[in-house]
């Protein structure tokens, strides 16, 4: 994408982590995200790649190493968003509260918020809804509220964590693409952790491939083909290619671990 | 093809059954109950009928209607102050570990102790009896309302705790907006126990004071009852505690089930 700048939102420099109980789940980490870009966090289960997420939006802290944010962006207010893996909703709230609660806990009046919150559920396909309880929705709309909720805010930066992983192949296809557009029309950069070779290459314009515990960098690929992505793209050589180099730096980072 | 009718029929049937076949029982019990007496003529300070039950009802409401004004306010004032002191302590504990560590094993111990043992401790230590009444129905409701809404609060999304601390969420917002409302089913569930118990602790501390005169319950009436081999008071004092607690239970269930129909599994109906 024309529109990458070379300013960093966040950087991560030789960031650890290791648990109370000993583990050690990052090592040594380093990653530069660059304003406007969409990276991908790829690695199998328990390579870390949450942990440093997490870390990124400071629900706790690195056991060593520094994360640095040269754009000013700060935790604790609205310009980070979060998708977490389940759709983490409130039960007893309406979608429409549901999408609202970070405005609310910066204090924001229902009524001034209100039509942010319309707009937003506008946006991720959820017009109509904001009566509604999630029990009532599907699995795929329940995390288009948490999309919703995420984006409410207008954040520098989303942050999600396998997001559609639980989801059916068809919603998770859709949701994609609806991803692909949420990010094209605005300003915000994307950090997504995946285990899905496919998915990532479908979505990031750079792809952060980690080893498995402790995680570390193993190799990175710039995705160059050029957005709007579609259904024709799913099936494209170019695709195709771009997975094959993803899934062999995958398949050497796991080696890399055993020998 | 006729199957979504015959589901309808059943569940209309279901409906039906579940309010009169209770009703058969009852009405079966007493019948039963009547002719054991009748047949047998036992005499009624032995065991009366249950048409003489009622009847002692109608007759003796002058005596029992203010008893049991008496012990529906006990009941309500201790569920009240219960509720305060549950909740209250519920949140305390919920703001930090220490003073739960600290606490609960004390609220523990009130819990575990009989309140028919202690019950006499406080009518000596505590002059006025309405208030030494009150103290024990108290003790009996408070501990299901501290430890569920304890058990609610600390029962929030650790994802959606997450979230909050993410939005840099006050301790405030974060009890008002997301431990509260996850502590909501629980504090339900809990004040449903607490309803039925805080009616057994003001009958059970009034029969250990034996209070008499103007202000006294129903305990202390089926106690006096007693005494004057008034059988048929004694049922009909028997059969306004357990409506009150019937109706105590009805109360808090269907307070439960407006409070949590929109979102709680426990009062969502379930679709297939």
């Amino acid at each position: 994408m024309a529109t990458i700048s070379s300013r960093h939102l966040v950087r991560l420099r030789d960031v650890g982590k290791r648990f109370g109980s000993g583990v050690l789940a990052l090592d040594r980490f380093d990653l530069d995200v660059g304003e406007h870009e969409f990276v991908s966090l790829l690695g199998p289960s328990g390579c870390g790649k949450s942990t440093a997420l997490r870390l990124i939006a400071g629900l706790g802290d690195a056991t060593s190493g520094a994360i640095e944010w040269p754009g000013g962006a700060k935790h604790g207010t609205t310009d980070i968003g979060f998708v977490f893996q389940e759709p983490t909703l409130m039960p007893w709230a309406t979608v429409f509260d549901n999408a609202y609660l970070p405005l609310r806990l910066q204090g924001v009046p229902r009524v001034r918020a209100a039509e942010d919150v319309m707009a937003t559920l506008d946006r991720v396909g959820l017009g109509g809804f904001e009566r509604a309880y999630p029990r009532e929705l599907s699995g795929g709309m329940k995390m288009r509220v948490s999309i919703a909720r995420a984006l409410v805010t207008r954040p520098r930066l989303l942050l999600m964590d396998e997001p559609f992983a639980a989801l059916d192949e068809i919603t998770r296809f859709k949701l994609n693409n609806d991803l692909i557009e949420l990010w094209r029309g605005q300003s915000w950069t994307v950090v997504f952790v995946t285990h899905s070779v496919y998915e990532s290459v479908y979505l990031s314009n750079r792809i952060v491939v980690m080893t498995p515990r402790p995680g570390r960098v193993a190799a990175e690929h710039q995705i160059d083909a050029p957005y709007p992505r579609d259904e024709e793209f799913r099936v494209s050589s170019l695709y195709n290619d771009h997975c094959r180099l993803v899934s062999h730096s995958l398949a050497r980072a796991m080696q890399e671990i055993r020998a | 093809m006729s199957a979504p009718r015959d589901r309808d029929r059943s569940a209309r049937i279901e409906r039906i059954a579940r309010v009169a076949l209770p009703a058969v029982i009852a009405i079966a019990t007493l019948v039963a109950w009547d002719l054991v007496v009748r047949i047998n003529q036992i005499p009624h300070y032995i065991l009366p009928g249950p048409l003489l039950v009622a009847q002692s009802l109608w007759t003796d409401w002058g005596t029992l209607q203010p008893a049991l004004l008496v012990t529906l306010r006990i009941t309500f004032l201790a569920l009240a102050v219960a509720v305060v002191g549950g909740v209250g302590l519920a949140i305390l504990f919920a703001q930090s570990k220490w003073i739960e560590i600290s606490f609960f094993p004390y609220a523990v111990i009130l819990q575990v102790t009989p309140i028919i043992a202690i019950a006499p401790l406080i009518l000596i230590y505590v002059d006025n009896t309405h208030i030494a009444l009150l103290i024990c129905a108290w003790i009996v409701a408070f501990f299901p309302i501290l430890s569920n809404t304890t058990l609610g609060l600390n029962s929030a999304d650790h994802n959606l705790v997450n979230l909050f601390q993410l939005y840099g969420a006050t301790r405030w917002q974060m009890l008002r907006y997301l431990r509260i409302p996850a502590a909501m089913p629980y504090f339900l569930g809990g004040l449903r126990i607490a309803g039925g118990l805080s009616l057994i602790g003001s009958v059970v501390a009034e029969f250990a004071a034996g209070t008499a005169g103007q202000g006294s319950g129903l305990a202390f009436r089926i106690l006096e009852a007693g005494y004057r081999l008034n059988i048929p008071r004694m049922f009909a004092a028997l059969v306004l505690i357990s409506a009150t607690g019937i109706v105590i239970f009805m109360f808090f269930t269907a307070l439960s089930h407006l409070a949590l129909r929109r979102w709680h599994e426990s009062a969502v109906k379930r679709e297939n």
